[in-house]
């Protein structure tokens, strides 16, 4: 920062620093032989990626805070996620080359930095004409106040007003209306050519880098593990070093009081590669974690679905060409192809195998289970046959109880830490009244609570449910044959069952409406409905979700048929 | 439990809420106090467009809970109730005075008073006038212990002056009381409202110096205002006072005329019955058996002997007059489809005999007198009664068969 030189290439003062300390001019990029030992840069200390500086550095003594951009508040959140997922097993690639790169090529195309114009001298110009005018006399710019809605807004004091009312240059404006020197350009600008930076939006950058990597992780694990709260997302602001102040509407920015939603987290990852010009992915192949066939396998096991069940999956993979190489790998830009739910799909295909053996139409599933029980009680040699309606007890047991707990800890889920968020500097004693009270109320009624202790953090886990073929009592399922179901026809195994039904005729324009097929309990079976809960439930995810997957591979497995005969009822024969 | 895998901070704190109310309303202290403890955090958000917010919450399952967790002790909850004075100012003088209720409860009447005194001397700029109401009620109850006070000292007066001893700092001491008392208890009944304890305790005050004209004007203004809310117990209050003045039985019973309107099944309707029968009046004595007849409707009167001897008393003075029999008759009227079954049955009769005799005569005689020496009531009883050769009960049977035809004229 204190190098002053001009650049030989462009003769500007613009220098940053790369990788390995050395130092490159921002305007032209020209990276020149002189290096300089990482200088404590007072916040960022261990990052990858180039520190932001504006022209002057000055730094706000106020209460020993620093100026700092929003992107590098983002930046810092990148990392102790990255960080997070490496300690789960992740390869270390994925933080030094993969998400790095991502992200610096999101900050050039977003203008924040690594360019010409970076968005701090948008905000000086801002600042600007806005000192120059009374804030409120502009009314096609929203004002401050409307950035802060009330409803986020502390007690019942006006006194909110009165200081989002005193704008002055941005230089100096650093704790009023936020901590970070662009906060209120964040919340302001249209973003919509910008692809603004959101919390969620980070969750997209570590699901793409995933992705890139091919790593064994689908998007509902890894957002299930962020629920939990094994990746830093919830709170993760209070990592940020001490002089890196937050108030006002970088509340708004990095505070999250919701879920992560599965929808919006792919969603933006797609808009996020196609934004970031990206090539295709690497080649999602058979031997991959996320093809259909893998991710199957692991399901059937979890919904302790019997092994043979894996054939009649691949086959229906096969068959619909959804194991594709081409059609599972991402190309972004390419909007027909590679937008695939890899978990959702193979849920989908078990769904759709189960409906084609089992028809899953509150009968016939219930006579082959008597068949087979019948089967099992006279002859015990050859291993048993798989009952449906023994698996249907055993699994709606385990799942009921983990639904129970998993409502309980949805009601119990914890949103607060301890570092205190406060709009403004004068609101922060109150601030830190309150989250007294609220310490000591916890230790009051946390010591009523009997011995009821909040649980350590549970390891991370795969499976959610698990079965081992050791419990005597039966309850595992993946050693059953499927016998009872399957019949000899002509050299080849088939279904018993001859029928079909499909969940929809006719599949919705997903331009009009946004989905695919819509989902009302009550016009399908209760069978299936269990059967969309029991992986609603795995990948944390709606039904109608699921739903719409098993619609879509329908139509590509009945397609023909389909469009042969237009008939009015619903029910096809194979 | 839903199926959404979507939540927010909101609908987390709505969930946590139900479960709490699942637990409060299973008595599950240990549970409630488990999902409070992660409720507690939202008094960090606003909900200042909430008709309840998290503070008001957090006040009322917390009080609940610390009140009844086995684990929790006085001096605990006293404590958590002052750190509910500091969160909601509006609600400042309401959590005091729960406050204050509770530690009554616990017998911790000093405690209360200090309390008391502490809130009455609140003041907090425009929030004062606002909660007038509430910082009436807190001088209401300072002014009633006070007079508790005032009633300790006047015992160890009068214990003291059994003893020949008198002691003139009690005797300062409590008409100390009295002032304070009177003063604050005045003002609250000057309100349209229900203050019965208050009431009665001014009254006590005011009848013990001797001020018995203030006294019958607050229990007039009590049981008459029609800006106060109906209540039986102001005119209990009233007629009681009456009574102990030794007014005339005019006053007594128009006293209580308006509480057989409200309450006809008040065990007042005995005395109101038994002054209204002897009256030269015919109206009176009219209204009279309306009275007890009316009392009789209700079961919680069924086997009270008292009620039955009034009825058969003055029905027994009417049949033997042979006059006003229409009078019977009137009364009857809506009663003849139900009254047998309800009150003279043989079960009942055999009952009756067999738990209270004096209870059996009586009604057997206004069985007789109703029904015909044909009734199964009747039968029974004087039947039973003559068998173990009770005088009283061959009277009844001669008295029943001399006036047996009366029941044809009153039923027909």
């Amino acid at each position: 920062r204190d190098f002053n030189e001009r650049c030989a290439q462009c003769s500007e003062v613009n220098w940053g620093l790369t990788d390995g300390g050395g130092f490159y001019c921002r305007s032209c990029h020209n990276v020149i032989e002189r290096t300089r030992e990482v200088v404590n840069t007072d916040f960022i200390t261990n990052s990858r990626v180039q520190t932001i500086s504006k022209g002057s550095k000055k730094q706000e003594k106020n209460e020993g805070g620093c100026e700092w951009y929003v992107c590098e508040g983002f930046q810092l959140v990148l990392k102790k996620q990255v960080e997070a997922l490496e300690a789960l097993g992740v390869h270390p690639q994925m933080k030094d080359e993969i998400l790095c790169n991502f992200w610096r090529c999101y900050l050039q195309k977003s203008k924040q930095a690594y360019c010409k114009r970076p968005a701090a001298e948008a905000v000086k110009a801002l600042s600007v004409c806005e000192s120059s005018t009374d804030v409120d006399s502009d009314p096609e710019r929203p004002s401050l106040l409307d950035l802060l809605s009330l409803s986020e807004s502390e007690g019942d004091l006006q006194t909110d007003c009165s200081f989002a009312s005193s704008v002055s240059k941005v230089s100096e404006s650093t704790s009023v209306c936020s901590g970070s020197v662009d906060g209120s350009l964040y919340l302001m600008k249209n973003q919509k050519e910008k692809l603004r930076m959101t919390m969620p939006m980070t969750l997209s950058f570590c699901y793409m880098a995933l992705l890139w990597m091919r790593e064994p992780i689908t998007l509902s694990e890894f957002l299930r593990f962020v629920v939990e709260g094994h990746i830093p997302y919830l709170n993760v602001f209070q990592h940020f070093p001490e002089k890196m102040k937050l108030c006002g509407l970088d509340l708004k920015i990095f505070c999250v009081e919701s879920w992560p939603v599965y929808e919006e987290v792919f969603n933006k990852m797609h808009e996020l590669a196609a934004f970031l010009d990206l090539p295709r992915f690497p080649d999602i192949t058979e031997s991959c974690f996320l093809h259909p066939d893998m991710l199957c396998m692991k399901y059937l096991m979890e919904a302790n679905l019997p092994d043979e069940l894996h054939n009649w999956t691949c086959r229906v993979v096969k068959k619909i060409g959804i194991g594709e190489v081409d059609f599972l790998t991402l190309t972004p830009g390419n909007k027909s192809t590679g937008r695939v739910k890899y978990d959702v799909l193979a849920a989908a295909v078990i769904v759709v195998v189960l409906k084609l053996l089992f028809l899953l139409d509150d009968h016939y599933e219930w006579l082959l289970s008597e068949f087979a029980e019948e089967r099992n009680k006279n002859n015990t040699e050859g291993g048993p046959y798989f009952e449906f309606k023994r698996w249907y007890e055993v699994v709606k047991h385990s799942l009921d109880v983990k639904q129970k707990k998993l409502d309980e800890e949805r009601a119990k889920y914890l949103w607060r830490c301890e570092k205190p968020l406060f709009y403004s500097i004068n609101k922060k004693s109150k601030v830190l009244k309150r989250r007294q009270m609220v310490v000591n109320l916890q230790n009051q009624f946390g010591k009523l609570s009997g011995s009821v202790q909040r649980a350590e953090k549970p390891n991370p886990s795969s499976f959610q449910l698990s079965w081992s073929e050791e419990n005597t009592d039966g309850s595992c399922f993946h050693g059953h044959s499927l016998k009872g179901v399957l019949q000899e026809k002509r050299g080849f195994l088939t279904p018993v069952n001859p029928d079909y039904w499909l969940c929809t005729v006719k599949l919705c324009n997903e331009r009009l409406c946004g989905h695919l097929a819509h989902y009302r309990e009550v016009e399908f079976p209760q069978t299936y409905h269990f059967v969309l809960g029991l992986f609603s439930f795995l990948l944390r995810i709606q039904p109608s979700c699921i739903h719409e997957e098993v619609c879509m591979i329908e139509h590509k497995l009945f397609n023909k048929k389909l469009y042969k005969k237009l008939k009015y009822n619903t029910v096809l024969r194979k | 439990s839903s199926n959404e895998h979507k939540l927010n901070f909101t609908k987390s704190k709505e969930a946590c809420l139900s479960y709490i109310q699942d637990a409060l309303l299973q008595k599950q202290w240990k549970r409630a106090a488990e999902f409070l403890t992660c409720y507690v955090e939202a008094l960090e958000k606003d909900y200042s467009r909430e008709h309840i917010g998290p503070s008001e919450m957090i006040w009322r399952i917390g009080t609940e809970i610390l009140w009844h967790h086995s684990q929790s002790s006085m001096k605990e909850f006293s404590c958590f109730m002052e750190q509910m004075k500091t969160l909601g100012v509006k609600r400042y003088l309401k959590v005091c005075l729960e406050h204050v209720f509770h530690l009554l409860c616990n017998g911790q009447i000093d405690e209360a008073y200090q309390n008391l005194s502490l809130a009455e001397s609140w003041r907090f700029g425009e929030q004062t006038a606002i909660q007038d109401k509430e910082m009436k009620l807190i001088q209401a109850y300072r002014g009633l212990l006070d007079y508790h006070n005032w009633s300790k000292q006047k015992n160890i007066l009068l214990e003291h002056g059994e003893d020949g001893f008198s002691d003139l700092a009690v005797e300062q001491e409590m008409h100390g009381y009295f002032r304070k008392a009177a003063v604050n208890l005045k003002e609250i009944i000057k309100i349209p409202g229900v203050w019965d304890v208050f009431v009665k305790c001014y009254v006590d005050l005011l009848e013990f110096y001797g001020d018995h004209n203030e006294a019958r004007q607050v229990l007039n203004e009590y049981a008459y205002n029609s800006k106060f809310p109906a209540n039986p117990n102001a005119h209990v209050y009233l007629y009681q006072f009456l009574k102990r003045q030794g007014e005339s039985k005019k006053s007594l019973i128009s006293a209580l005329k308006i509480l057989h309107d409200i309450v006809p099944s008040h065990e007042l309707m005995i005395d109101f019955n038994t002054m209204l029968q002897k009256s030269k009046k015919r109206k009176k004595r009219r209204l009279g058996l309306e009275v007890i007849f009316t009392a009789l409707d209700y079961a919680g009167w069924k086997e009270n002997a008292k009620a039955w001897s009034c009825l058969a008393r003055q029905m027994k003075q009417i049949v033997i007059s042979e006059k006003h029999l229409d009078w019977i008759k009137q009364e009857w009227n809506s009663r003849k489809d139900w009254w047998p079954a309800f009150h003279f049955s043989r079960y009942l009769a055999k009952r009756n005999w067999q738990e209270n005799k004096s209870l059996s005569y009586e009604k057997a005689l206004v069985a007789g007198i109703l029904l015909g020496k044909d009734c199964k009531y009747f039968k029974y009883v004087s039947h039973q009664g003559c068998k173990a050769q009770l005088k009283r009960f061959r009277m009844l049977k001669k008295f029943v068969n001399r006036h047996n035809l009366v029941y044809l004229r009153i039923s027909g």
